[in-house]
């Protein structure tokens, strides 16, 4: 078998680039892309990540390869070849930019031994494991009959003649003003050491460290590079065993073992990410990803960037759950300001669009159905001239997202109309209502308008908690009940002493 | 090379954070006249000093060790302040030569720090000769162990040799370089080998090694640069072994001075005492808990601006609480003062001013003094002094002392007493002896009527005119003291006393 792609089948790689869709911005997503491709710059990762999959197979096939890369001991070794990879073509463009023919032929053997070692030690790695996905059994394939080639048995056994032959060249260089001489070394004592030794006994602590920061070792300079000259010339043999490698083995890298390192730093990329959250406390599964799917099930979900972050700072966010029976296509969620309905609506949209990936997903236990698209419509910072201006944009951008939306579309609408009057804002939020379940689109609807979240069979409420204990202290879950804006107020009463109660009290006093 | 002047066994870390208490401390206990006394216009002094008072105890060992370097002191001053001024002019070396900044490149760095030791070994050879000859006048495992350590570590021979090598290193037949062959073939673990010797002999051998040469041309400012990178290689860690020795030399002189600038204080705070009539004895530590005996102990900080000044006698010796009531005027802050001081000073390993002066090793010494800032905001002074107090509750540990000073005064008087009898009753009981200064009658009241075992009542009474300050008293409180100190806070002046002047 000949390995072709972990990601696509043979048919369905995507011609062109996808941009990143509208809704990254608004649901954070851009945050866990630039989270996901920190460090893997060179790969162009992000695309990869903007283009949803349309085929549940391919679906599960992606999640069968990261739960291969689950285990540590396959992830480590992806990541040792990856590094590996990295180092190696760093390697090749020195062998073709640098001046100097001994140094171009050295790098360009260092290029090769590197590519030796990646090869190797991935192939010895999966070796040693049960693989569940097709993606990585065709991998290992492909290594062990790349391994046996004639020609990969040639390319290590040479490159291994001419380092050792190099690994023992000493030289010695005297400098006297400008006069430079180039010898064999003659076992001359280590003149560092005597010193260090003669003021040793008036070392009583650490000291400052007053090396200069020299040009690293590796980067020659020209009078260097004259003296490498010379030492080829003190040594012609090991010089001239050097210069035949280089011909005789001019390309010596695979084009199936390069797909598979780029594809791979997705999966590296998001499972370290993945990774640093569980060990934070927080659960990711694999999501049943359904076409056509009415019902939703989260479990403890959460939203991936908050997360993050807040892991970053030593906590993590409130889980929160999403269950929608069948026909229930909207969640109206309101409750306290800064009580995390936001969250819980980015939380849904990125489920969806991770789950369309092919990739675990933040919560315990995930169903949802195989969104084609995630549209938001996110309160926009930017202040326009006038609240009619700014009505006009917020209709005019519904507009489209509603004419691009289809049943199997998720919508996260946030904050809608909070520049006209009430009144108005509720008139507005029942129609497009009315027009998303005329739809039969998926709609998580964050709104401080309790009225809208009555508004027929197809519609949950949802609602921001506040704990019982303290009125003033939100818990940031979000559970399923009738909108009830008095909590709100009372939370903010308490928090003014001016509760029933307290307001008894101190008029007593 | 180890000094050992302060702690038998390591360096005292001189200049390190002081605990969070310590400001507080130096201000109630009015440490600075002490260390002025001790530094004059002696910077090091006054910093080193000041570190040690305020630091915190050592065990006892490491006070005697003190004791026994102070006493040498005290006996030979003139060992301390020789060896002092030989380390001080060492250390001014390094700033003469360069500012006392190493250049960046490792040219400049060798070069400087070969100036530099070539001063510093001089130095140290003038340090040995002065050890030698103060070495007959000491007996202290400190002074006289460094004097030791000095003659047998420092030899003539020894210093030869790090004089040859200073000379060498002057490089004047160039480097020589040993490498193998790195990344690239870039030339790595470059290691600078003993250098090219001079003589025609040395320079025929090396001819004989042959090898390739090529010369860089004069114009050729590129490569000259490249190639003088290449010769740093060798000796950037050179470079960097004489600087960093240097700074161990410095570092040894710097740790000298400041271990000597303490005894050089105590010698002058000593001195300044004695001229003044106070008196002076080494204290008694002890381990034994709740013991503090006094003869004739003085404010010393009072003593330096006043002669002749009276001390008080106290014995509380099992008695964790003194509570000191009475007249204001009438020495109470004075006492408390004193016996901080004395309990500091001799945990730093310095005589102390009294007669006699035994007591338990405290691991921590804290004050709470009633502050004169915000006397318009009462509540807010109120919260202050809790703030304050929870500090010394967070300092303290058992076997520590804590010195109040009209404490909780700030509020009314009853909830003030029961905030201090609360908090003192729970500091006893965990071990903590309290002196408490108070004019809160129902505080003290409280403890004759509860606990009155566990404490020392000591009473400070109006005496006779122009007795300052006045002795205290064993005596329980009482509560006519009232109206004159309500009147002495309004006025500013004290009733019966301005009464019969009038």
């Amino acid at each position: 078998m000949t390995f072709r792609s972990l990601l696509w089948d043979e048919a369905s790689a995507p011609t062109s680039r996808p941009g990143e869709p509208e809704c990254f911005g608004d649901l954070h997503l851009d945050q866990v892309v630039a989270e996901v491709v920190r460090g893997r710059e060179d790969y162009d990762l992000a695309p990869l990540l903007h283009q949803p999959l349309g085929d549940p197979a391919m679906i599960a096939g992606r999640q069968r390869v990261f739960s291969d890369l689950e285990d540590d001991d396959v992830a480590q070794a992806v990541s040792t070849f990856s590094e590996r990879m990295r180092r190696m073509r760093r390697y090749q463009g020195l062998a073709r930019r640098r001046h100097q023919a001994e140094e171009r032929q050295r790098w360009f053997l260092d290029a090769a031994q590197v590519y030796l070692d990646a090869v190797r030690g991935l192939r010895d790695a999966l070796a040693a494991h049960e693989l569940g996905s097709e993606g990585l059994q065709a991998l290992r394939d492909h290594l062990d009959a790349l391994i046996a080639s004639s020609s990969f048995a040639a390319l290590a056994r040479d490159a291994a003649a001419v380092a050792e032959a190099l690994d023992e060249v000493r030289y010695a260089i005297a400098i006297k003003g400008r006069r430079v001489r180039v010898r064999h070394y003659e076992g001359e004592p280590d003149y560092l050491a005597e010193i260090e030794e003669a003021f040793a006994k008036f070392r009583e602590r650490d000291a400052k460290d007053y090396r200069a920061q020299l040009p690293p070792e590796s980067q020659m300079n020209g009078v260097e590079e004259r003296i490498l000259g010379l030492v080829a010339q003190l040594f012609p043999e090991t010089f001239g065993q050097l210069a035949t490698f280089t011909e005789r083995h001019a390309d010596f890298a695979d084009p199936g073992v390069l797909t598979f390192e780029r594809e791979a730093q997705l999966f590296l990329g998001y499972r370290k990410h993945v990774r640093a959250l569980r060990n934070a406390g927080l659960p990711f599964c694999y999501p049943t990803v359904t076409p056509g799917a009415r019902t939703v099930t989260i479990e403890d979900g959460f939203d991936l960037a908050l997360a993050r972050k807040l892991a970053s700072q030593g906590t993590v966010p409130v889980t929160n759950s999403l269950r929608l029976g069948p026909g229930e296509r909207v969640a109206v969620i309101t409750g306290p300001n800064q009580g995390g309905k936001t969250t819980f609506a980015r939380m849904v949209g990125q489920i969806h669009h991770l789950a369309a990936l092919g990739l675990p997903v933040p919560g315990r236990r995930v169903e949802v159905g195989l969104a084609d698209q995630v549209l938001t419509h996110f309160e926009r910072e930017e202040s326009l001239d006038t609240l009619r201006g700014k009505l006009e944009d917020d209709l005019t951008r519904i507009r489209g997202i509603l004419d691009r939306a289809t049943a199997d579309s998720v919508l996260v609408l946030n904050e809608l109309f909070t520049s006209t009057t009430v009144s108005d804002a509720v008139a507005l939020g029942h129609d497009i209502l009315e027009r998303i379940r005329g739809l039969g689109a998926l709609c998580l609807y964050v709104t401080f308008l309790d009225e809208l979240a009555e508004a027929g069979p197809e519609t949950v409420s949802l609602v921001g908690e506040v704990s019982p204990e303290d009125p003033t202290a939100r818990t940031f879950e979000i559970v399923r009940r009738p909108a009830d804006g008095l909590a709100y107020a009372a939370a903010l009463a308490q928090r003014h002493r001016l509760t029933y109660d307290h307001v008894r009290e101190r008029l007593r006093a | 090379m180890k000094v050992r002047l302060l702690h038998p066994d390591r360096d005292v870390p001189v200049g390190e954070p002081l605990p969070d208490h310590a400001e507080d401390l130096a201000a109630d206990l009015e440490l600075d006249s002490l260390i002025e006394a001790m530094a004059g216009d002696d910077d090091h002094i006054r910093r080193v000093a000041r570190w040690l008072l305020l630091a915190g105890a050592e065990d006892r060992a490491v006070i005697a060790h003190r004791q026994a370097v102070m006493a040498d002191a005290l006996a030979a001053p003139a060992a301390v302040e020789s060896m002092y001024r030989v380390a001080t002019e060492a250390l001014e070396g390094r700033r003469r030569l360069f500012f006392g900044r190493f250049g960046s490149s490792p040219e400049t760095v060798l070069m400087q720090a070969r100036r530099l030791l070539d001063l510093l070994v001089a130095t140290l050879r003038r340090l040995r000769r002065v050890a030698d000859a103060h070495r007959q006048h000491l007996g202290s495992s400190g002074l006289a162990g460094l004097c030791d350590r000095l003659d047998t570590e420092l030899d003539e021979d020894y210093l030869d040799v790090l004089e040859g090598h200073l000379e060498e290193l002057q490089l004047e037949e160039g480097v020589l370089l040993s490498a193998k062959l790195g990344r690239g073939n870039a030339g790595r673990d470059h290691v600078l080998r003993r250098p090219p010797q001079q003589g025609r002999l040395a320079k025929m051998l090396e001819r004989e090694r042959g090898g390739l040469t090529f010369t860089i041309p004069e114009r050729d400012e590129t490569a000259a640069r490249a190639l003088a990178q290449l010769r740093e290689r060798g000796l950037n860690d050179v470079a960097n072994v004489l600087a960093q020795s240097s700074d161990h030399i410095l570092d040894f002189f710097r740790v000298l001075r400041d271990e000597l600038a303490f005894y050089l204080g105590g010698v002058r705070l000593h001195r300044a005492l004695s001229q003044q009539g106070a008196p002076s004895c080494w204290p008694e530590l002890t381990e034994v808990a709740d013991v503090l005996a006094t003869e004739s102990l003085v404010d010393a900080a009072l003593a330096l601006r006043i002669p002749e000044v009276v001390g008080n006698d106290v014995d509380a010796t099992g008695r964790p609480l003194v509570l000191v009531t009475g007249a204001n005027q009438g020495g109470k802050s004075t006492f408390l003062r004193s016996v901080g001081q004395a309990q500091v000073m001799a945990q730093a390993g310095l005589p102390v001013a009294a007669a006699r002066f035994t007591t338990t090793l405290a691991p921590r010494v804290l004050t709470h003094h009633t502050r004169e800032e915000d006397p318009e905001m009462e509540s807010g002074k109120l919260d202050e002094e809790l703030r304050r107090m929870s500090a010394v509750v967070d300092a303290a540990a058992p076997g520590a002392l804590v010195l109040c000073n009209e404490s909780f005064s700030s509020t009314n008087e009853r909830e003030g007493s029961e905030i201090a009898r609360q908090v003192t009753t729970a500091l006893l009981d965990a071990g903590v002896r309290v002196v408490y200064v108070t004019h809160l009658y129902e505080l003290a009241r409280g403890f004759t009527e509860r606990d009155r075992d566990r404490v020392l009542f000591l009473r400070a009474e109006r005496g006779e005119q122009g007795q300052r300050p006045y002795r205290l008293e064993e005596g329980e409180p009482l509560p006519t003291s009232f109206g004159a100190d309500t009147y002495q806070q309004v006025f500013g002046a004290d009733l019966s006393v301005d009464a019969e002047e009038r």
